[in-house]
């Protein structure tokens, strides 16, 4: 298993992905933004930070990276694609995934440890967690505030979408939302870092679960890869 | 022809604007009364070189849709400002 994790200008979490999938027995490797293909990878992560330092908007300068173009292919053939934080807010501006992230009400920066509960187990990331599990992951964000139009919010909750959702609103995301997937279940963003929490001395251990999820998706994946359509971002 | 355009960038009505309702929640403190509706945008402004005017706000419009705003949750106003900028 490896996996490929998109270093933008501006990231600073790709070295704690890295490191989070090497402890769990995996293979990481950092990938340029500017390259125009992925190599032989399995998964791929876009991490936090602020990429093209999140001028215009979070994600709108990154969305037009040249690797972006491999990995929206990627994602189309069923590739498990994760965004952690500004790999979310990339996400959706690439249309990748539906709905926008706007700054948190409170307009407060907010660094801390939240509850966040699992709502589904369908996504690459939570295929080994159980739906209902409450996990205790760390947020470190200032547009960290879900939002989307009715009708998507809709289609998110019909179609088992929202993935991860805060036990305590934080940032008045709607519906409390924390992270979604794509229809397949092989693109997830999500706001908080479970990056960050894959060890007790860290405060939690808590992500490790979902990162193992997502390293172990990759055989069944390779033996049915589902065609996933880009989203128009609505 | 240079054209100068304005782009003003604002989040669609409904959308919750956390910098306004924070100065406008300000604005008393600072002996302000009576203001309200404070919504915060962007202003982007730049020369497009097409032949006529028509030419120079579809391109406007189209860096609009793919970069400038997120349809989302952003509207754009275009302005073509016919070289009578201040």
């Amino acid at each position: 298993m490896k996996v490929g994790v998109v270093l933008f200008p501006g990231s600073n979490c790709e070295h704690d992905v890295v490191e989070a999938v090497s402890r769990l027995g995996g293979n990481a490797e950092i990938i340029w933004h500017g390259e125009r293909s992925l190599g032989g990878i399995d998964a791929v992560v876009l991490p936090g930070g602020f990429a093209h330092g999140d001028y215009l908007r979070p994600g709108a300068i990154a969305r037009f990276s040249p690797v972006m173009d491999a990995v929206a292919d990627f994602a189309r053939q069923g590739g498990p694609v994760l965004g952690i934080c500004n790999g979310f807010q990339v996400l959706t501006e690439a249309g990748l995934l539906p709905g926008a992230l706007q700054k948190n009400r409170g307009l407060k920066f907010l660094c801390t440890t939240v509850a966040v509960r699992v709502e589904s187990s369908r996504s690459v990331l939570t295929s080994g967690v159980r739906a209902g599990e409450v996990l205790r992951l760390p947020i470190n964000h200032f547009e960290g505030n879900y939002t989307c139009s009715e009708e998507v919010l809709s289609r998110l909750r019909d179609e088992d979408r929202v993935v991860f959702r805060y036990v305590d609103n934080p940032n008045g995301s709607i519906d409390d939302i924390a992270g979604i997937c794509s229809r397949e279940g092989n693109v997830v963003g999500l706001m908080p870092h479970p990056e960050r929490a894959c060890d007790e001395l860290l405060g939690s251990a808590d992500g490790a679960g979902l990162l193992r999820s997502l390293q172990a998706v990759e055989t069944a994946l390779a033996a049915a890869p589902a065609a996933a359509p880009a989203e128009a971002p609505a | 022809m240079i054209f100068p355009v304005l782009v003003e960038v604002q989040l669609r009505p409904g959308i919750a604007d956390p910098q306004g309702s924070t100065i406008e929640r300000s604005l008393p403190a600072l002996g302000f009364e009576g203001v309200s509706g404070v919504r915060v945008g962007k202003a982007i402004r730049f020369t497009v070189d097409a032949p006529d005017e028509g030419a120079a706000r579809e391109r406007a419009a189209a860096l609009c849709q793919r970069l400038l705003a997120n349809p989302v949750i952003e509207n754009a106003e275009i302005t073509i400002e016919n070289g009578n900028r201040p």
